[in-house]
């Protein structure tokens, strides 16, 4: 039975345990929020989505009231209206005035709610001194000023991604939010997963701006720029010039990049492809000492380790768990390390004259590129790498009309790439892209689902499981004969948490695990345009899946340039040079002194 | 005070194995953390950024939510507490007749702030609204005897008497 409320004198039924802000959205009245976050245990404390309900004596919390039958309430009264713009310059009172040098200019929600409710003035005043700057890590940067205290960030952090690191400390006027004991990021653990700065609203916490940098290679003329793009960028920089969430910009996003300078647009998915015949090779071999060679050093489950926020994770806090990830650099790294040899060798530039950009959806890539094990070329193999955001500022500097750009095509060889590599983007994609070349390695036929897809790990459920059965194996994999593979797919490390718990008590027993840091994969990454709600999620995943289910090649080892980089370059799989240049290790960061060794 | 003369009895190792079988038979109790928090200040004197971070250990969860804890409540102290405690009024009375240098007097000699111990961990500083002797004003009170009509020179003999 549902309950009969009334919102502005609109009635409607909802059922029990509806919020009144989630009643209000069914017919479309906007309730203003700032501290409210969708699926999260919300404070109900920055008052600012308050309305009137009859009968009540003070105005209530829209976010965190639940209806009751017969509840009327008012939504956008006289009192409302008020109480809203008191709340509104009681928060504007103690934050920096720095709209137009702040990063979040015209992109920040207490400034939109400002102008919305016609804050001209503002007439309390703070004495609060400024506090510096926490620009200690190489992805996310905090400005302490500009905090409204809506404790976003904490609950992401603790109740999504379950890392703890940001929590309120002191209180009243002299509240802040800081990492654990210390007072700087890069002294506590963080996983540089950016997700704090994703649900920021305002300028408080934002990646590290390299634009700059970036503009200062591409206008260098001793230098060769190139350019990566992680698959999960085509889904959702068309979001950064207000086109729909899910809306494909892939052909405009390489017109634009090549505009901005860049003298090769190359894609990440050539990293995705090769990364995945890389894995499901490791993968196999793996399979294969354990059951074949009874090989006890060998470690199953194996994890993926394409995530940096995960290997950050897994580094901090299960370093136990360091054999069984895969030694497979990421797709990002795999492409700097082969373009700066192969590829610089191919066209004859000398590496210390190359540089190479990535634009990824996250900020743990900007750790990842400078941490001090990733030059195996000789020179550090990634030098840049922007967020999703940080490229839609530069093509909006360049003046360029991005919307209305014409599609153009990657450049070979390094921009060539199959529909497995686009599924990297989202959670269950890795997982079904190595399925797809396992099996058939294993079997010589295509993985048997519908249109290659492995249905029980899509989706956005936190932990997925798929079972697998291994049958008419050809000659040299007789060993898998009847093998029923066991895999499971985690996104966000809270998920990610659960999944390893049940290992280590030995409740699961998997072969192979896709792990993503971020809720719903690289598509819901820190570096995304802002604000990824699960509906946006959806919309992005549904575009990769259409981007991958329109290509003729769709599965990694039928990637062309990846064939002649094997024949001409690296030989073989796990070979010699694989091993040099495409493979790494992982350290134990819980042990201290080994965790200062590798600082980034 | 009792949690001084504990300090002097048992060994560090001691005092953790005694918080550790505190926290251990109550650890999946919810609002467990303050009771925690109480006994580890009562055992230690005070919580040193080494146990509170064995607080959270012990109680997994994240030493953010422990220095929320610590330093949102005013009884939980984060540095040790001195032999002896001088606590300044800054009462209405004591105020006007010059509180102020009173408590610039302390910091200058002994080179501490309110809320901060010294090194030698001799003395330490804390201030109070008012301490019901506004007729000796400014008044001071080390440990539980009370100092009246305070000059910063009259300052200096007093604490000689503590040293």
């Amino acid at each position: 039975m549902g309950l009969k409320i009334e919102i502005n004198n609109i009635p409607l039924e909802v059922e029990k345990g509806t919020t009144i802000l989630q009643a209000a959205r069914k017919v479309g009245i906007n309730i203003p929020t700032l501290c409210y976050l969708e699926g999260l245990q919300n404070p109900g404390s920055c008052r600012v989505c308050v309305v009137e309900v009859e009968g009540a004596n003070a105005l209530q919390p829209a976010c965190v009231t639940e209806v009751n039958e017969g509840m009327k309430i008012r939504t956008n009264n006289k009192r409302v209206r008020n109480a809203r713009k008191i709340i509104l310059e009681l928060l504007l009172s103690s934050h920096p005035w720095e709209c137009n040098t702040c990063d979040r200019n015209q992109s920040c929600e207490l400034q939109t709610l400002a102008e919305e409710y016609g804050i001209r003035e503002v007439r309390f005043q703070s004495t609060q001194e400024k506090l510096p700057l926490d620009e200690s890590t190489p992805g996310i940067v905090r400005d302490p000023n500009k905090c409204i205290l809506c404790r976003r960030c904490v609950a992401v952090c603790q109740e999504i991604q379950k890392v703890g690191t940001l929590g309120p400390r002191y209180r009243g006027f002299h509240t802040v939010i800081s990492p654990g004991q210390v007072d700087l990021l890069g002294d506590a653990v963080c996983v540089q997963c950016g997700q704090c700065a994703a649900v920021c609203p305002v300028g408080a916490i934002s990646e590290r701006d390299d634009t700059e940098k970036v503009w200062e290679a591409l206008e260098d003329p001793q230098k060769y720029v190139i350019v990566q793009t992680a698959p999960a960028i085509r889904a959702a920089l068309g979001e950064c010039f207000n086109l729909p969430p899910g809306t494909l910009v892939k052909g405009r996003m390489v017109a634009a990049l090549r505009r901005l300078g860049f003298d090769k647009v190359f894609d990440t998915n050539f990293g995705a492809d090769l990364t995945i015949v890389e894995e499901g090779h490791e993968l196999l071999s793996r399979l294969k000492k354990k059951l074949v060679d009874e090989d006890k050093t060998v470690k199953l489950p194996m994890f993926t380790s394409c995530s940096p926020g995960w290997i950050n994770y897994m580094e901090n806090f299960y370093p136990e768990l360091r054999d069984n990830v895969s030694t497979c650099k990421s797709p990002q790294q795999m492409f700097g390390a082969v373009a700066k040899t192969y590829f610089a060798d191919e066209i004859g530039i000398r590496k210390e004259d190359m540089v190479v950009v990535s634009i990824m959806p996250c900020t743990a890539k900007k750790f990842e590129c400078n941490r001090p094990e990733m030059v195996d070329s000789g020179v550090q193999d990634v030098d840049y790498v922007l967020t999703t955001r940080e490229l839609g500022k530069m093509i909006k500097q360049a003046g360029l009309d991005f919307v209305n750009l014409p599609e153009e095509e990657m450049d070979a060889p390094l921009g060539i790439s199959t529909g497995a590599a686009d599924i990297f983007a989202n959670t269950g994609g890795v997982m079904e892209a190595a399925l797809r070349t396992v099996y058939e390695i294993v079997t010589g036929k295509e993985l048997p689902f519908e249109k290659l897809h492995v249905t029980p790990v899509q989706g956005l459920e936190g932990v997925k499981e798929a079972e697998l059965t291994i049958k008419e194996t050809l000659p040299d994999w007789k060993f898998l004969e009847g093998v029923t593979l066991k895999v499971a797919v985690a996104h966000g490390l809270g998920n990610a948490n659960k999944i390893v718990e049940s290992i280590l008590k030995g409740e699961r027993e998997y072969h192979f695990i896709e792990i993503m840091a971020c809720p719903g994969g690289c598509i819901g990454g820190g570096g995304q345009p802002r604000l990824t709600t699960d509906e946006v999620r959806k919309a992005r995943i549904q575009a990769i899946y259409k981007e991958d289910e329109g290509r003729k090649l769709r599965k990694s080892h039928e990637n062309p340039a990846l064939k002649e980089l094997y024949n001409e370059f690296l030989g073989q799989p796990l070979g010699e040079k694989s091993h040099q240049l495409l493979h790494t290790h992982y350290f134990d960061k819980k042990n201290k002194k080994e965790k200062e060794k590798v600082k980034v | 005070m009792a949690t001084n003369i504990q300090e002097t009895e048992l060994t560090q190792e001691e005092k953790f194995q005694q918080l550790m079988k505190f926290i251990e038979s109550n650890r999946e109790k919810k609002g467990f953390l303050i009771p925690a928090l109480h006994k580890a200040q009562e055992i230690f004197g005070y919580l040193p950024a080494e146990v509170r971070e064995f607080v959270a250990e012990q109680m997994n969860i994240p030493v953010s939510t422990v220095m929320g804890v610590v330093t949102f409540y005013s009884f939980f102290r984060m540095n040790p507490v001195g032999k002896h405690n001088i606590t300044v009024c800054m009462g209405t009375a004591c105020y006007v007749r010059g509180a102020k240098k009173i408590v610039e007097a302390v910091e200058n000699t002994l080179g501490i702030k309110p809320g901060e111990t010294t090194e030698d961990r001799m003395f330490s500083l804390s201030i109070q609204r008012c301490l019901g002797a506004c007729g000796l004003a400014p008044a001071i009170m080390i440990d539980h005897e009370v100092h009246g009509r305070m000059t910063p020179q009259k300052l200096e003999q007093v604490l000689e008497l503590y040293k």
